[in-house]
């Protein structure tokens, strides 16, 4: 086994507001990722998901305040100085692919411009060799060679993320951070952007997707941890999660309910303040399972973070029914 | 009765975005209307909720044809259409706490007395917390301000339901809620809803019928 390419131990983001108030948006999150594996960190908006890629580039707002670890390739991202994040990680270690692209790319320049541009930043290379590279950065990406002297608004959707990914390949990372890149596509540009960066996880890179698109996960996730409330509440094989036997936390199985293709009945409820946590299981006052135990907060063992993790029992009952 | 009839729109009468548009929704029916991304169903939707003009073709609701659009509608007509957009952050005004969201357009036709009643009623129909209707745009989630657009688009009563992607940025749980909210308001008032969307199995789990935009539109002949 290689050493993972990024290493989380117990992340936890906080901001301080006023009146001296916490809102705690990333709490304790621990995973591996390797080199060539995918995995899909899914939850729903506001779950504290955009806040964890946030804290990986070092761009938290300055009220935020850090605890734990998070080492990618060797370099510890909590500590680290804005010097090393600028000229180590960002786009050297950590390659982001944005949630818009549209709003990500320079509106005033060409894809041309900017992506020679960052060949210029992160690969030094000299002058006349840029034109070429730069098709030659566009086409790693797929992205045609005869739109290279077009606008972001001239680009489609599906032509403006990839636009983005070429840009966040360029440097060669190790990881690549890709922050709800498919919003707002249609599925079959979904299916491709997905298919495509899945290539690049096979390429020998890391993945790491935030997603609030779980047929998205399903199609590339080697594994999928789920966030609710801040909190990483299960981590599985996607496999075992999308298939048999299934999520074992009583939220992520709700919230695989809830597809159309599915039971399309919600999770009920709300889920809970990220600034006025309970003590015990965030999930609790949605979860039919709750009982007692869960005024305790559960701990994170085995994959799961819950008391009463959905068994072999219930889940033959629900065959049944 | 909702009826687009021959309807060509776009944003420059020489290169509209689509033409020939032609659907029907009957009252109480839900009909889903699935296009790839760019193809105007965004702008059918718009002319359908009486906010954009077409270049020529006939909109008739329950009987009557549309003349004027936007502020030029009648408000009688006006009123009969409630409109959720896909992006919440961008169809809500950022100074307005949820609360004045949801009552906007009873303000707005002088109906401010109900407002409190009605927003009463509607906060708990889309899920929404006491809590929470105290608090402006940047203060909740997309999925929480969507909960707050869909109940502003059902405050006075509209007979007719144009959802344009409206579940496009949410997570499935907060998506198939939405969709509970919109489908027991419609049991409620006898309403009829056209979603457009890409997401076929949502639209067809959702609605009574689909329909593919190649089906219902011309794409207009490209120049180049």
């Amino acid at each position: 086994m290689t050493a993972p390419v990024l290493t989380l131990d117990g992340l936890s983001v906080r901001f301080r507001m006023r009146g001296g108030r916490h809102v705690a948006a990333v709490s304790d999150a621990t995973f591996d990722l390797a080199a060539g594996e995918c995995l899909a960190l899914v939850g729903e908006s506001g779950c504290g998901k955009s806040v964890l890629a946030s804290a990986l580039l070092g761009l938290l707002p300055g009220n935020a305040q850090t605890a734990g670890r998070a080492v990618v390739d060797g370099i510890e991202l909590l500590g680290a100085d804005e010097k090393t994040l600028a000229r180590a990680v960002r786009g050297r270690r950590i390659g982001l692919v944005p949630q818009s692209p549209a709003a990500h790319l320079t509106p005033v320049r060409t894809v041309r411009a900017q992506l020679e541009e960052s060949l210029r930043e992160l690969t030094g290379t000299p002058r006349r060799e840029l034109r070429r590279a730069a098709e030659a950065a566009a086409e790693r990406a797929s992205f045609p060679a005869g739109h290279l002297d077009r606008f972001p608004h001239e680009l489609s959707g599906g032509l403006a993320q990839r636009a983005a990914t070429a840009l966040a390949l360029i440097g060669d990372a190790p990881l690549l951070l890709a922050d709800e890149p498919t919003t707002g596509l249609d599925r079959p540009l979904v299916d491709r952007t997905v298919d495509e960066l899945r290539r690049h996880a096979d390429d020998g890179r890391a993945l790491l997707m935030i997603t609030h698109d779980l047929a998205a996960a399903a199609r590339i996730a080697d594994r999928v941890a789920v966030m609710y409330a801040g909190r990483i509440v299960e981590l599985a094989a996607a496999p075992d999660f999308f298939g048999e036997p299934g999520p074992r936390h009583p939220y992520a199985r709700g919230l695989l309910a809830a597809l159309p293709e599915r039971d399309f009945t919600p999770v009920p409820g709300l889920p809970p303040e990220l600034g006025d946590l309970p003590r015990g299981c965030a999930f609790a006052a949605r979860c039919a399972r709750a009982d007692d135990r869960c005024e305790e907060r559960p701990r994170f063992t085995a994959g799961i973070a819950c008391h009463h993790p959905v068994g072999l029992s219930t889940r033959l009952e629900g065959h049944r029914a | 009765m909702l009826e687009l009839h021959a309807v060509t729109a776009g944003y420059d009468r020489r290169s509209p975005v689509f033409q020939d548009a032609s659907l029907t929704v009957a009252p109480g029916e839900a009909v889903g209307l699935l296009g790839p991304s760019g193809c105007g169903k965004s702008t059918l939707a718009r002319v359908a909720a009486l906010l954009h003009r077409p270049d020529a073709g006939r909109v008739t609701l329950d009987g009557t044809e549309v003349r004027g659009w936007r502020h030029r509608a009648p408000r009688a007509l006006r009123t009969s259409v409630g409109v959720v957009f896909q992006q919440p952050r961008m169809s809500a005004d950022p100074r307005l706490r949820l609360r004045d969201l949801i009552a906007e357009p009873l303000r707005a036709t002088g109906r401010r007395a109900e407002a409190d009643g009605r927003v009463a009623e509607l906060a708990p129909a889309v899920g929404l917390t006491g809590d929470l209707l105290a608090r402006r745009p940047h203060e909740v989630s997309d999925g929480q301000l969507q909960r707050a657009c869909l109940a502003r688009a059902l405050a006075l009563r509209p007979r007719w339901l144009i959802c344009d992607e409206m579940t496009a940025m949410l997570d499935a749980s907060t998506t198939a809620a939405l969709v509970a909210a919109v489908e027991t308001y419609r049991r409620g008032e006898g309403a009829g809803l056209l979603a457009v969307g890409h997401d076929r199995v949502l639209l067809e789990r959702w609605c009574d019928r689909t329909l593919d935009w190649e089906n219902c539109a011309r794409a207009p002949r490209v120049a180049d």
